[in-house]
């Protein structure tokens, strides 16, 4: 083994994925050093001498596949052979350095591919003209009339492998590096297996508790239960004989024990007194913030979309209806509860954690040491889960301000409570729509007022100075249905609970209202809601047109079903992408709801893995309808009731419905998201379709609180 | 000092007693595939084999496997040849992955006692959670790992 590497995966099979970490002291002396083996042919890639390609990922893996969907784009302008190419993760450090060489390393809003498809394609050409170069060098022919397919150099019957080319691919200057046209393209768009499965099948793929280093220890944490209280004494001495020779740190906000093991860790600081100071959310109680969004819905917002008089157009209306939503906060409750593990010294200071946001990783590293940010080597590892929570970086926080005082390294693990608990919540919502009707049926008029909890507000507060969060009016400003007087309104309503982006963000809640009082306005007006809807998109709206029209057809939508089985539809655009859905349920007369089928069709554009497209849809379906069915965080006492699986239930396996993915792909130059569209229609497609089986609106989530049952 | 069977190998530990084996294999003994998602034995990512039933590590203490044959997923095949491996890979089944070692430790614990899982018989054996959302691959692949053993 290469002693570069003291942590690695330990069993990695051929062709699987390779993932390295540096010794942070002798990292110390070549900080820069690349831990793939072989020539470094440019940032992005290196080249060993048997061919191996490695191509570094400057996105997180979450569960999204940018292991694979990343290399693939490189190793495809590359004409690299896929067979032998491996990933790792870039340097965070050496992009800070490099003059942001990684670009912008945060993965979130669904912009992994769609962002990084310039500069990957631009990395995986700059290599092939290198390698074209250098051996037209060697040939003593003109590199125009090499070609590179399958990591080998071709001039009529000579051959290179890139292998033997790498060196001297290293070492040559490229002015320009054309991109391939599209058509010639061999990879994006084929459907590939995850790189790094191998490594998720036998125990061998780290995770950021997995990280194992020298004389570590663990620390384990308990916050104020109330969110934004504080330690106001705490009863170290009570530990005085307990074992692993646990340390009390306080952190302000949490007590953590630091041990030789995490289970006296975690056993210490569960049998630690502290006392609390609640601090100003104390009398926090979720029943009655509930019933003060309702009442602001009463006061008008502010106005975020306008068109026409709404007010004479309900004036002159026929008839209007008027319905209101709510939705609750949430929790990510990704499956690795968060952990970070830091070994801070004077000189510098390394982190390991399964983190979307590197560079915040550095910024926060430097501002609690005081180190410069040069100083801060974040190490990335597969992340248990993301879903937006592990773009924040308040544990990583704790973990050096722990990391500070105990001088060695220490892995903080927060237990599953801890997690679910405390804090970055999906902002709960009410949402107020009105709609009014001409003789004919028509919509005429169509007023929506939203009351959220901001997640701008306590990120970037100068992007909330007019009142409006605009990721809270996702989908509600931006109506596509085009009705002659529309007003959208919004109110911001903060409690002392955090916030935070939550898969697909403000669409969460606002696909579910907005696509569930729109299914409301198609059977007030007695049409189908594909039809109600399509004489309400215009031709700038052909994506959304054409989902449609594909989805109708592939749902089978409007055959004939039994009493107590329904179907419902909704469709989305978000992320740059159209997401339409249609669900199919069952509810028996007690009440209880089954989603037998999903059906999705997608337009993200393009594709550069159908394969990892079709998981995502997937697991945004999974993700939506775990909270549609089951998800709410509450509060009494200004402390989170829920704490784990038990009381924060989550779809399984039972749960499933049969979920089918089809792709109505725009082509041309449209690139959309695909981790988040898929999630937004599920809620709607599944609340329109238990109306349609019991004739009981669903107005409110999670539908397992609501009373279901029919006759 | 306590005696722990692991894979096949004898390890002799200064360990409380009362430790979840959970963090007895990943702290103790280094053996990390072995994870921790809820600690009260409702998510099953800690799922490992205690004489050849699955077992929820996380709630099961030391003293509890005395004696045992305790199985993690570093100990399930030596080359990642399991068919449960095997179609977990053909399928593609992990997205993060990390509750896919207690995935793939229930389903070898299905498919020892029932080589042939209806559906239904997978609803009611995999009680795991996945975040992610790979059920449906996580059934499909058990039907396919029920297929190599057979061809086996």
């Amino acid at each position: 083994m290469n002693r570069r590497h003291f942590l690695r995966a330990s069993a990695t099979s051929a062709g699987g994925l390779l993932l390295s970490f540096h010794l942070p002291a002798l990292a110390t002396a070549r900080p820069f050093e690349a831990a793939g083996e072989g020539e470094e042919i440019n940032a992005w890639l290196t080249i060993a001498a048997d061919d191996a390609i490695t191509i570094r990922v400057a996105q997180s893996e979450m569960g999204e596949g940018v292991f694979t969907s990343l290399p693939m784009i490189v190793a495809d302008e590359l004409g690299a052979d896929w067979s032998n190419v491996r990933a790792e993760y870039a340097d965070p450090n050496r992009s800070l350095r490099e003059d942001g060489v990684y670009q912008r390393m945060g993965t979130g809003g669904s912009r992994a591919v769609r962002h990084s498809l310039p500069y990957l394609l631009a990395a995986g050409a700059n290599a092939r003209e290198r390698l074209l170069l250098a051996a037209a060098r060697r040939w003593g022919v003109p590199a125009g009339e090499c070609k590179a397919a399958n990591s080998v150099v071709t001039h009529n019957d000579k051959t290179l492998r890139f292998g033997q080319l790498a060196a001297a691919a290293a070492a040559v200057t490229v002015e320009e590096a054309p991109l391939k046209p599209a058509a010639e393209r061999t990879l994006i768009g084929t459907s590939q297996r995850r790189l790094e499965v191998p490594a998720k099948v036998d125990g061998s793929a780290a995770f950021s508790m997995d990280v194992r280093l020298p004389g570590m220890v663990y620390a384990a944490v308990k916050h104020c239960p109330v969110i934004g209280g504080t330690v106001k004494s705490v009863d170290a001495a009570a530990l005085a004989s307990a074992p692993g020779a646990p340390q009390v740190v306080k952190l302000g906000h949490a007590v953590a024990v630091v041990a030789d093991s995490y289970w006296q860790a975690q056993s210490a600081v569960d049998a630690l007194p502290v006392a609390w100071d609640n601090g100003p959310g104390a009398g926090g109680d979720s029943q009655a913030w509930r019933a003060e969004f309702a009442a602001a819905l009463d006061e008008p917002g502010v106005v975020a979309a306008e068109q026409g008089d709404v007010g004479a157009a309900f004036a002159a209306a026929e008839s209007t209806i008027e319905a209101d939503y709510f939705a609750p906060y949430l929790a990510h409750a990704c499956m690795e509860p968060l952990n970070c593990t830091v070994h801070v010294q004077a000189h510098r200071a390394d982190i390991w954690t399964g983190m979307q946001n590197p560079e915040a990783a550095m910024a926060v590293g430097a501002e609690v040491t005081g180190l410069p940010a040069e100083a801060i080597y974040p190490h990335n590892c597969f992340l248990g889960g993301g879903f937006g929570r592990r773009l924040n970086t308040d544990w990583i926080r704790e973990a050096l301000v722990i990391g500070q005082q105990v001088e060695r390294p220490v892995q903080l693990i927060w237990s599953r409570a801890e997690d679910t608990r405390q804090g970055f919540f999906r902002p709960m919502s009410a949402l107020r729509f009105k709609a009014g009707f001409d003789a004919d049926g028509k919509p005429i008029g169509y007023a929506n007022h939203s009351v959220t909890h901001s997640i701008l507000a306590g990120v970037r507060p100068d992007a909330v100075a007019t009142g409006i969060d605009p990721s809270s009016v996702e989908g509600l400003a931006n109506l596509p249905y085009a009705i002659a007087n529309t007003q959208v309104s919004h109110t911001i309503r903060n409690t002392h609970l955090t916030t935070w982006f939550w898969r697909s963000v403000g669409a969460t809640q606002n696909a579910f209202a907005r696509e569930c009082f729109i299914d409301e306005m198609a059977a007030h007006a007695g049409q189908d809601p594909f039809d109600f809807r399509r004489a309400l998109l215009g031709a700038e709206h052909g994506d959304t047109l054409r989902v449609l029209a594909m989805l109708e057809e592939k749902s089978d939508w409007g055959r004939a079903l039994p009493p107590g089985r329904g179907q419902g539809m909704a469709v989305f655009e978000a992320f740059g992408s159209v997401a339409g859905q249609v669900a199919e349920v069952s509810v028996s007369q007690s009440g209880d709801v089954k989603v037998e089928r999903v059906v999705c069709v997608l337009d993200c554009g393009n594709v550069v893995n159908p394969l990892t497209v079709e998981e995502q849809i997937e697991g945004g379906v999974v993700y939506g309808l775990s909270a549609a069915l089951f998800g709410k965080i509450t509060v009494a006492d200004g402390a989170v009731a829920e704490s784990n699986f038990h009381d924060y239930p989550v779809m399984r396996m039972t749960d499933m419905p049969v979920v089918e993915t089809h792709l109505a792909l725009a082509g041309g130059d449209k690139w959309g998201g695909v981790g988040e569209p898929g999630l937004p229609p599920a809620a709607p497609a599944v609340c329109n379709a238990i109306w349609r089986a019991t004739g009981k609106r669903v107005r409110s989530l999670p539908i397992a609180d609501l009373d279901l049952s029919w006759t | 000092m306590n005696e722990l069977w692991v894979n096949g190998v004898r390890h002799a530990l200064e360990v409380d007693q009362t430790t979840p084996l959970l963090w007895v294999l990943r702290d103790h003994l280094n053996l990390t595939g072995t994870k921790y998602g809820c600690g009260m034995a409702v998510c099953g990512a800690c799922t490992v084999h205690v004489d050849g039933a699955p077992t929820r590590s996380c709630v099961t203490p030391l003293a509890a496997v005395a004696g045992k044959a305790v199985t993690t997923i570093e100990g399930l095949s030596a080359d990642a040849s399991h068919p449960v491996q095997q179609a977990w890979v053909e399928h593609d089944v992990p997205q993060c992955g990390y509750c896919q070692s207690g995935q793939i430790m229930a389903a070898a614990a299905l498919l020892a006692e029932n080589p042939a899982p209806t559906d239904a018989d997978i609803d009611a054996a995999m009680t795991n959670i996945c975040r992610c959302g790979t059920y449906l691959r996580i059934r499909s692949g058990i039907h396919r790992a029920a297929e190599l053993a057979r061809e086996a």
